[in-house]
């Protein structure tokens, strides 16, 4: 059943905790103090996204109902989710609340705002505990500050839930900041997969997104997160992913990255135990002037665990990207197996797909590897597929979709990596040219 | 007029002279086989009839069906009735054998009719058993981790499906065991008609135990120089190239 709220709840921090307070104080002085970026900071090599005034944008009031409808009718791409919010501004507008049975077995998945007033002790170990190492620190500080949208998924030991669970958040403003934040708990052998989905009502608002997500996963946990980042083409998005995986879980990040005049994505993974199996895929179509500025970290402080990268960008007009990677593998993390890959096609000569993949072992007994390589559409290819009649717009379409096929078919839903080929073949629509 | 025609052809690549004033005429209905040693041009050939645009066409003429297509694109030549089975066909990473096909016989249709999705899996799948292809092929990324009979039986299955007036099957045999040369040659065999030309670009003459050809021609360094039936192709199998460099070009040296 869902539920269109028609009273927006009102944050209120006399209502939050002493440690929440501090957390939000803290990074109000974190977002105020640290310099804005600089281009000789390594973690900001070739990024231009420093460049915006972060300060013009404002959290937004409730939406009118034209916006809400907007977003509600539009809130499509995840087919038949178990449950279900979403927010416009970062008010919740409509939630389809979970099953009395996951319920009654202990599943929570309340909002943000919710879970500040109802579930403090989830929240306090892992909520806004720590700020992102790659470099967005300051913007981390800011999210931290006015966040009060976004998800709590717990999920207690045991418990598997098989249908996915969607969080959409739609930037309706013009100049409004929206703050979502994603936090999964998800306790030992348990299963849980979540789709977030962040896109913007019109094609004209300008809005700044700080997403902050966060996934716990706790011992032989199967965690699947997938992030669909759509916004219109004005919309400046820092997307800030940490996770940190246990013993033997399997935790699987999708990203796919569409929208935004700027995206910076920062997303780091830690291997607290043995036998984890992480993956972390991310697929970006970048057009026109857009920038996707993507910063990686794995982290292995524990032996016998895998991690794998994979990170496609296809590049159109004058776009850019920035790929830069490490996977750090600690002292005694033996027999880790690493690997770091970047894929860049250039499908315009003025496009710049630039890579800085890196590695830094303390262990002596691993597996790992980093590669990237940037190319164009293979003639030979081209022709070839002419030769059967194709027309040059198909056959290009064809190519690239082939391209990202690899990431789309990890996506593990039909419903969904149809509905993300969609969407791709919509970009291209427009750019690949008879 | 219904023919491939090409009259004269001079084709240089890089400023070097390729193909000189090759003159061939495929008729519907014939199978033409055209042999002769590497680097004569023969595979030239092939990529500058399918519209390839790496070469330069300095002078002469091809007609299908009367009409010229020189200077065309490559996938209006295909649409215009011509199917070029490649010798190295490319691996294109994921896209499928049944979407690739599909969207081959997608571009043959009037703009606002599509595929019926029932009726082309059924052609599909009774074309794949015809050539002994695991059904389960389709979904795979076309060529890529093919062997080599594997992307010549594809090659031969894209024929098929796309029905052409007349099919260009370069070096087709080679690479091909003698199981796999018998299903390739089963599946042209089944192809030929009075409707239909086929030129069989080959280096050795054992495809052509399995797919008998009406004209032999001999080419050597950029044109023909000897045409004959069947029986060349044997004869040629057993005196070797060097015979003819010998009896044909010899003579006309200058």
């Amino acid at each position: 059943m869902n539920t269109t709220l028609n009273q927006p709840t009102v944050i209120s921090s006399a209502n939050e905790p002493q440690w929440l307070l501090d957390r939000r104080t803290s990074g109000s002085q974190n977002y105020s103090n640290l310099p804005v970026p600089a281009a000789k900071d390594e973690n900001w090599r070739f990024a231009s996204v420093l460049s915006q005034d972060i300060h013009a944008f404002k959290p937004a009031p409730m939406p009118n109902d034209d916006a809400i409808q907007h977003a509600l009718s539009h809130s499509t791409l995840v087919e038949d989710p178990i449950a279900e919010f979403i927010f416009v501004d970062d008010h919740l507008v409509q939630s389809k609340p979970l099953s009395k049975e996951l319920v009654d077995k202990g599943v929570c998945f309340v909002s943000i705002d919710e879970a500040i007033q109802k579930h403090s002790d989830l929240l306090e170990p892992h909520f806004l505990k720590e700020s992102t190492r790659l470099g967005s620190q300051k913007y981390f500080g800011l999210h931290a500050s006015a966040v009060k949208a976004g998800a709590l998924l717990y999920v207690p030991k045991g418990v598997e839930i098989d249908k996915p669970i969607a969080v959409y958040h739609w930037s309706n403003q013009d100049k409004g900041l929206i703050c979502p934040h994603t936090l999964i708990i998800a306790e030992a052998q348990t299963k849980v997969s979540l789709i977030d989905v962040l896109a913007s009502t019109t094609e004209e608002n300008q809005g700044c997104n700080i997403s902050v997500s966060n996934i716990e996963a706790h011992p032989s946990a199967n965690v699947y997160r997938k992030v669909i980042q759509n916004f219109n083409s004005s919309t400046l998005s820092f997307q800030l992913d940490s996770a940190t995986a246990d013993r033997d879980t399997q935790l699987e990040n999708i990203a796919i990255n569409l929208g935004a005049a700027k995206a910076r994505y920062e997303n780091q993974i830690k291997i607290n135990g043995s036998g984890a199996h992480v993956t972390m895929y991310s697929l970006s179509v970048a057009e026109g002037t857009q920038e996707f500025d993507q910063r990686t970290l794995q982290t292995h402080n524990a032996p016998n665990s895998v991690s794998d990268l994979l990170y496609k960008n296809a590049l159109f007009d004058t776009s850019r990207t920035i790929f830069s990677g490490l996977i750090q593998v600690e002292e005694g993390a033996q027999q880790t197996d690493a690997y770091q890959t970047n894929r860049n096609l250039l499908l315009d000569q003025r496009a710049d797909a630039n890579a800085l993949p890196g590695l830094e072992i303390l262990a002596n007994d691993v597996k790992c590897s980093h590669g990237a390589t940037t190319g164009n559409i293979d003639n030979d290819e081209l022709f070839y597929m002419l030769s059967r009649g194709i027309p040059h717009r198909v056959a290009m379409q064809l190519i690239v979709l082939g391209f990202f096929e690899e990431i789309i078919e990890k996506l593990g839903s039909d419903s969904l990596a149809e509905n993300i080929r969609k969407l791709l073949e919509q970009k291209f629509a427009s750019k690949i040219k008879p | 007029m219904q023919s491939l025609e090409i009259t004269n052809l001079n084709v240089s690549i890089g400023g070097q002279p390729i193909l000189k004033d090759f003159s061939l005429n495929i008729p519907k209905g014939e199978i033409h086989a055209l042999m002769g040693p590497n680097g004569t041009g023969k595979s030239t050939l092939a990529k500058v009839i399918a519209g390839h645009e790496d070469y330069e066409v300095t002078s002469g003429e091809i007609l299908l069906n009367g009409e010229s297509i020189l200077g065309d694109e490559p996938d209006e030549i295909s649409l215009a009735g011509l199917f070029l089975a490649f010798q190295y066909p490319l691996e294109i990473p994921g896209v499928s054998i049944a979407n690739f096909i599909r969207a081959a016989k997608q571009a043959r249709l009037p703009e606002n009719e599509s595929i019926n999705a029932v009726e082309y899996y059924k052609e599909l799948y009774d074309k794949m058993d015809a050539l002994k292809i695991d059904r389960k092929f389709t979904a795979r990324s076309l060529n890529e981790g093919f062997s080599g009979g594997e992307k010549k039986r594809c090659e031969v299955l894209q024929m098929s499906m796309l029905e052409p007036e007349y099919c260009l099957m370069d070096e087709t045999d080679s690479g091909l065991d003698i199981d796999a040369l018998r299903i390739v040659a089963d599946g042209v065999n089944l192809m030929r008609s009075p409707e239909r030309g086929f030129l069989i670009i080959t280096h050795y003459q054992r495809l052509l135990d399995y797919i008998v050809p009406d004209v032999v021609h001999v080419m050597y360094d950029g044109k023909i120089v000897h045409s004959g039936d069947a029986e060349l192709a044997k004869e040629l199998e057993t005196k070797g190239y060097d015979w003819v460099k010998d009896s044909f070009v010899s003579s006309t040296a200058q």
